[in-house]
């Protein structure tokens, strides 16, 4: 994983609440074997009409969405399935952070093992950016905080683990196989093996 | 000090325990996997050129992109599509490299990843269950912990047999009172998201406790702990008792003679102490309940079979939800005409389930216009239910009876909901677009969706004795 410390980005507004990882990313596009190339399915029948046209409506089709790495969603993003081809998909589509009032706890833990930053703020900072489509925002990961265009520096909460594997790009796998000589240990001496 | 059943199957899992700046290192003594959210854990593996640590402790199956159609030969596999069809292949192929063994389409055993754990015996109180699918939550009705896990986190078990978490909180649910005749275990579970909503379990390990759920059998509290995470929760409990060990008493995967003893002396230690501390509690009344059906787009979206569907207060993700599944508030839902009737899934698709959908067909038609599919949740139900002759009571009425299989609760097989149409499902999501692009899905027990199916519009399962 590349270290991530900063984006800095407009955003992209989904208002709905409880966007689900059936819409970030259909069940029929999960029979790949890779995890490359699903940005083109992503939010696909949000973004498409049902004869195949764009929907011009739907905010991520917008012109001025096209450069935009930061999504703002309504409450409870990614809750439902535990399909981690949705931060795959949102991170292929062009999309690097999502800033909400809560985030389900599956879709955030994948997130995080992808570099895809989960950003959790106060309501009151959520109604704006859900009324402020397009801001200019940053995100600072080592201060884990998310800076307003007016300059208002708001704090997000990031586990730390979390947040030192994304400044340093660590590979979690790496970290749990160096802690291979006290499973070991544990598997010896617990009570009773599975 | 008192602790929480989930404390104690935490803490005795603990490798290495939690520091402010490093999660705990937690063991897993059961890895459940399947086709879907494994192949690209493989390729990390094989990037690394690292084995499966322990494959005895790995149980494999195919069953989300599977076809439930009979399956006699490799060739029978195409009917899924080019791309699933090679999913199910690859996941064979990984399973033979890494020396695993797959109950695949040649094995009596084969069937949904939370239908076998259980049947096989391998779900036992107290294990750490996890599994690439979020459904695992099903595993907590023995008293275990089992939550879903992303295919990152497959990788890392698959190579470590550990994981890396931060501990969660927990949420008391006590649901107390005896469960009125019609009401099941899936009403009091759709109540229950209802009360506290998709996300009133986030970050949290919910634990049912109360006489409506120790009066259930073991099937009825899979269906409860199952649908745990469309709460929000990381994963579902109920502490084992007597009803636990009958189930699972001479199964193939429980410890046999001295050590089931053993075993069962340990699992009765499996529950809350007096005084422990919850984060959280709810208390609802079951005897309160009635058959529940799902009227939005999410399982918190849900309302009594007679009541009226609520108009949501101007909530803009609300109207939205009412505009894609074309339904009114003001009126209930039986109002609604259906289209397709699904029975099974790991919610809803075990012997019990089945036999209740056939009780209410015996001797009865499907609606003229409606589809009914029931697919067994393991080749396992399907031969006792076959034994029991409940295929002929479905396939007489007009149903279709199927192979075991996820089929139409995600659709990735091919078996899906037209366009527009509207279903009742035995199923966990009532998601846009889950059982096929446009498909509308009402949630319910299957005594309500057999019901709906003969009625040709939502029913009140106790209207058919």
């Amino acid at each position: 994983m590349k270290p991530i410390t900063r984006i800095e980005s407009r955003t992209v507004v989904l208002p709905s609440k409880d966007i689900d990882t059936d819409q970030i990313i259909a069940a029929r596009f999960l029979t790949t074997t890779s995890r490359e190339g699903l940005g083109k399915n992503a939010f696909f029948d949000l973004r498409y009409n049902r004869d195949g046209s764009e929907n011009a409506d739907f905010p991520l089709n917008r012109p001025a969405a096209k450069e935009c790495k930061i999504l703002v969603a309504g409450r409870n993003f990614g809750c439902g399935s535990s399909r981690e081809h949705a931060p795959w998909a949102l991170l292929d589509f062009g999309l690097r952070a999502v800033i909400s009032t809560e985030i389900a706890d599956i879709f955030r833990n994948n997130s995080l093992k992808n570099g895809f930053v989960p950003v959790v703020v106060d309501a009151e900072t959520h109604v704006w950016l859900l009324e402020n489509p397009g801001a200019a925002v940053i995100i600072d990961i080592p201060s884990a905080m998310l800076t307003l265009p007016d300059g208002r520096d708001i704090e997000f909460s990031i586990d730390g683990f979390a947040q030192h594997c994304l400044i340093e790009g660590i590979d979690q796998l790496g970290f749990l196989r160096n802690q291979l000589p006290v499973i070991e240990q544990y598997e010896e001496s617990r009570s009773w093996k599975p | 000090m008192s602790k929480t059943l989930f404390e104690k199957v935490w803490s005795e899992h603990t490798v290495a325990e939690e520091t402010a700046d490093t999660p705990a290192v937690l063991y897993v003594d059961l890895h459940i996997i399947h086709e879907v959210t494994t192949p690209q854990a493989f390729t990390v593996l094989r990037e690394l050129a690292l084995p499966v640590r322990r494959p005895d402790l790995t149980l494999a199956t195919m069953d989300h992109s599977t076809p439930t159609t009979p399956v006699h030969s490799l060739r029978d596999i195409e009917v899924v599509g080019p791309s699933a069809a090679n999913q199910i292949r690859q996941m064979q192929k990984n399973c033979d490299e890494f020396g695993i063994d797959l109950l695949g389409f040649d094995s009596e055993l084969r069937g949904i990843v939370h239908v076998i754990g259980p049947e096989l015996g391998a779900t036992q109180p107290g294990k750490t269950i996890v599994c690439g699918d979020s459904h695992s939550s099903t595993h907590g009705a023995f008293g275990a912990l089992a939550f879903g896990i992303g295919t990152t986190e497959v990788g890392h078990v698959l190579a470590t047999q550990c994981l890396l978490q931060r501990k969660p909180k927990t949420l008391a649910v006590d649901l107390d009172g005896r469960l009125p005749s019609g009401v099941y275990a899936k009403d009091v579970i759709l109540a229950t998201i209802g009360n506290i909503g998709v996300d009133g379990g986030t970050g949290h390990v919910i634990e049912f406790r109360g006489d409506a759920i120790t009066s259930l059998d073991m099937e009825g509290r899979m269906t409860i702990c199952n649908m745990s995470i469309e709460a929000g929760a990381r994963a579902g409990m109920i502490a084992p008792d007597e009803v636990t060990f009958d189930y699972l008493h001479g199964r193939p995967r429980v410890p046999k003679g001295m050590d089931w003893d053993e075993a069962v002396k340990r699992w009765r230690q499996l529950k809350s102490d007096d005084g422990a501390h919850y984060d959280k509690s709810v208390m609802l009344d079951a005897a309160e309940l009635q058959p529940m059906v799902t009227f939005g787009t999410n399982p918190g979206m849900v309302v009594g079979i007679n009541d009226p569907v609520p108009d949501g207060g101007g909530d803009p993700s609300f109207r939205k939800a009412l505009n894609y599944m074309q339904v009114e508030s003001g009126k209930p839902m039986t109002a609604n005409a259906v289209d397709v009737v699904f029975v099974g899934s790991c919610t809803n698709g075990r012997l019990s389930d089945i036999r209740e959908a056939a009780r209410i067909l015996e001797g009865r038609q499907v609606a003229d216009g409606v589809r009914m599919l029931v697919v067994p949740g393991s080749q396992q139900v399907k031969q006792k239910a076959e034994a029991e002759g409940l295929d002929r009571v479905i396939l007489a009425a007009g149903a279709e009876w199927r192979e075991a299989g996820c089929s139409m609760c995600i659709g990735m097989n091919g078996d899906t909901v037209p366009q527009g149409k509207l279903s009742v499902s035995t199923s966990n999501r009532n998601f846009e677009g889950r059982q096929g692009v446009g498909a509308r899905t009402i949630l319910a027990s299957p005594a309500t969706a057999a019901a709906s199916a003969v009625r040709g519009r939502v029913a009140d399962p106790r209207t058919l004795s």
